[in-house]
């Protein structure tokens, strides 16, 4: 099986150490990844995205036009890329950030979650690409939570290995929210 | 953690952890995106394994440099982009002039110019038809994976040191910036030439000279004809190549590069959808694989040559195929955006259908 998804926010979301995460998860579970980051000179408040691809054999292209998933991070990333995402596939949405009426989304499933809502509930609004990946693992079954846990050793650089607790909260909150929306 | 455990590391450090694994003793570099993260790592790792690493006052400095530590027998490497590999070419011309092996790396941005960080793959004439003067060629080796950005790279230093010609690992900023798992292989076992040319200080026993000056009548042309055969013995040896879905292929595909990864999934689309594509991948872009092109083209006659510029190995393409086979060209000039997705390369292949579709 081969997955791909998109991650788009500005920077300064963690947009590139979700994908980190997700593809740290994806080669704990055995996996072949390939991740492809764009993003601008800035270091903070340009557009910042990456693609993913994992699968068991060849991961194929890098280069993704249509992906299954997007993770939408804010209003930018949503009028660019929620339009792109495949029939059939899952948009998840930062209902904190972005406003979703000016587009309709035929034949895909849309799941607005208030990431940095979530996050700062959580105590750090900085947690909000944990949220994310966690909803991504819930949405689609793609990836076990656990992984993303046990990867956020490799994702995350040493001197933030404190952190991991509250970061793997986040990751579950992301989880729960995705049940819950799936339930109402 | 075992140093050939699966990673999961960027392009460009593929490049720097293979050229440990190859045993680089000197590395000489100047910073510039998108190939920064090769100067950093080995700046980190290279000297706690007794080599040396020195960041150059310009990219000039760090081709000479890589010239004298090569003329003294080391393997010796740089790597830059753009507008740092037209400084070097002075230097490459010299070395290609005085034989000595090397191996550089350019991670190709756009240009002309400054151009911009994104991914290109117009400097394709620059590297495979002598981007110095004087008339010389280097070996030219096109990856497209970070793990070929890793065997690739020591494959450059071990076919420079057999060949006496520097060696260009030339890959792109999609390359050197995407991350993807891959095997740290060991350094394979190669039987290389004792570099008995080497200036090394041998206490007056045997003087040798390195150097590219060649006035004695006759000498500059002698030389020259020295070089042609052994670009032709390269050629006939060592020319690299991967094909997929050749063998009943209506349509090959050609690219190469990144591009080749974004055209293999193009390829499988098409096949899913009954269209019967093959793609062609030149891995070594010189020597270029010729004869793999012209014995294809005996039995296809629709070719699509995809490049991430207005046209430059299409030309190499329509030169190797026989002369009935028809060659269509794609491109996409760098610039950000510019990047073709599988679903573009696959409508380009459906339109070399258009006339048996109904």
């Amino acid at each position: 099986m081969r997955y791909d998804l998109f991650i788009s926010g500005y920077g300064g979301q963690g947009v590139l150490l979700a994908g980190n995460l997700l593809s740290y998860g994806a080669i704990h579970e055995g996996k072949n990844v390939s991740f492809f980051p764009s993003y601008g000179v800035e270091k903070r408040g340009g557009a910042a995205m990456c693609t993913i691809v994992f699968s068991d054999g060849d991961t194929g292209s890098p280069v993704v036009g249509l992906p299954s998933v997007a993770i939408i991070l804010n209003q930018l990333s949503w009028e660019k890329y929620a339009s792109r995402v495949k029939q059939g596939g899952i948009c998840l949405v930062n209902s904190s950030l972005v406003n979703m009426e000016d587009l309709v989304l035929d034949e895909r499933e849309l799941l607005a979650i208030p990431m940095n809502q979530i996050s700062i509930d959580l105590g750090d609004v900085r947690m909000l690409n944990m949220v994310a990946c966690g909803a991504y693992c819930e949405a689609t079954g793609a990836l076990a939570p656990e992984s993303l846990k046990e990867a956020l050793k490799n994702a995350l650089p040493e001197r933030n290995h404190r952190l991991i607790p509250a970061n793997s909260k986040a990751i579950d909150a992301g989880v729960a929210a995705v049940s819950q929306l799936r339930k109402t | 953690m075992s140093r050939y455990e699966k990673k999961f590391v960027k392009g460009n450090e593929a490049v720097a952890m293979a050229a440990i694994e190859a045993g680089v003793e000197c590395y000489f570099g100047y910073p510039i995106t998108p190939q920064s993260d090769i100067p950093e790592y080995l700046s980190r790792e290279l000297p706690k394994r007794g080599g040396t690493f020195i960041q150059a006052e310009s990219e000039i400095g760090a081709i000479n440099m890589v010239l004298g530590a090569s003329a003294a027998g080391m393997r010796a490497m740089t790597s830059s982009s753009g507008p740092g590999i037209s400084l070097k070419q002075e230097g490459i011309s010299y070395m290609s002039g005085s034989e000595l092996p090397c191996v550089i790396v350019d991670v190709m941005r756009q240009g002309p110019g400054l151009g911009g960080i994104d991914a290109s793959q117009a400097d394709y004439h620059q590297a495979t038809k002598g981007g110095g003067h004087g008339g010389y060629r280097i070996i030219v080796l096109a990856p497209n994976s970070v793990q070929e950005m890793y065997d690739l790279t020591m494959l450059a230093f071990d076919l420079s040191d057999q060949y006496r010609i520097p060696a260009m690992v030339l890959a792109d900023s999609v390359l050197g910036q995407m991350k993807e798992s891959i095997v740290p292989n060991q350094r394979p076992v190669a039987e290389l030439p004792i570099k008995d040319w080497a200036v090394r200080g041998t206490g007056g026993a045997v003087q040798n000279v390195v150097k590219s000056l060649y006035l004695g009548d006759g000498e500059m042309e002698k030389f020259h004809w020295k070089m042609h055969a052994r670009y032709q013995e390269l050629a006939d040896r060592d020319s690299r190549w991967e094909e997929y879905q050749t063998a009943d292929a209506e349509l090959i595909v050609t690219a190469f590069g990144c591009t080749s990864r974004i055209a293999r999934t193009a390829v499988d689309m098409a096949r899913s959808e009954g269209f019967k594509v093959g793609l062609m991948r030149p891995v070594t872009l010189f020597p270029f694989p010729k004869k793999a092109y012209r014995e294809l083209s005996a039995k296809c006659k629709r070719w699509l040559t995809i490049e991430l510029s207005t046209g430059q190995m299409v030309d190499d393409v329509r030169l190797s195929v026989f002369r009935d086979a028809d060659v269509d060209f794609y491109g996409r000039p760098p610039g950000a955006g510019s990047l073709p997705t599988p679903e573009e390369l696959f409508a380009r292949i459906k339109n070399n259908f258009k006339d048996l579709m109904i």
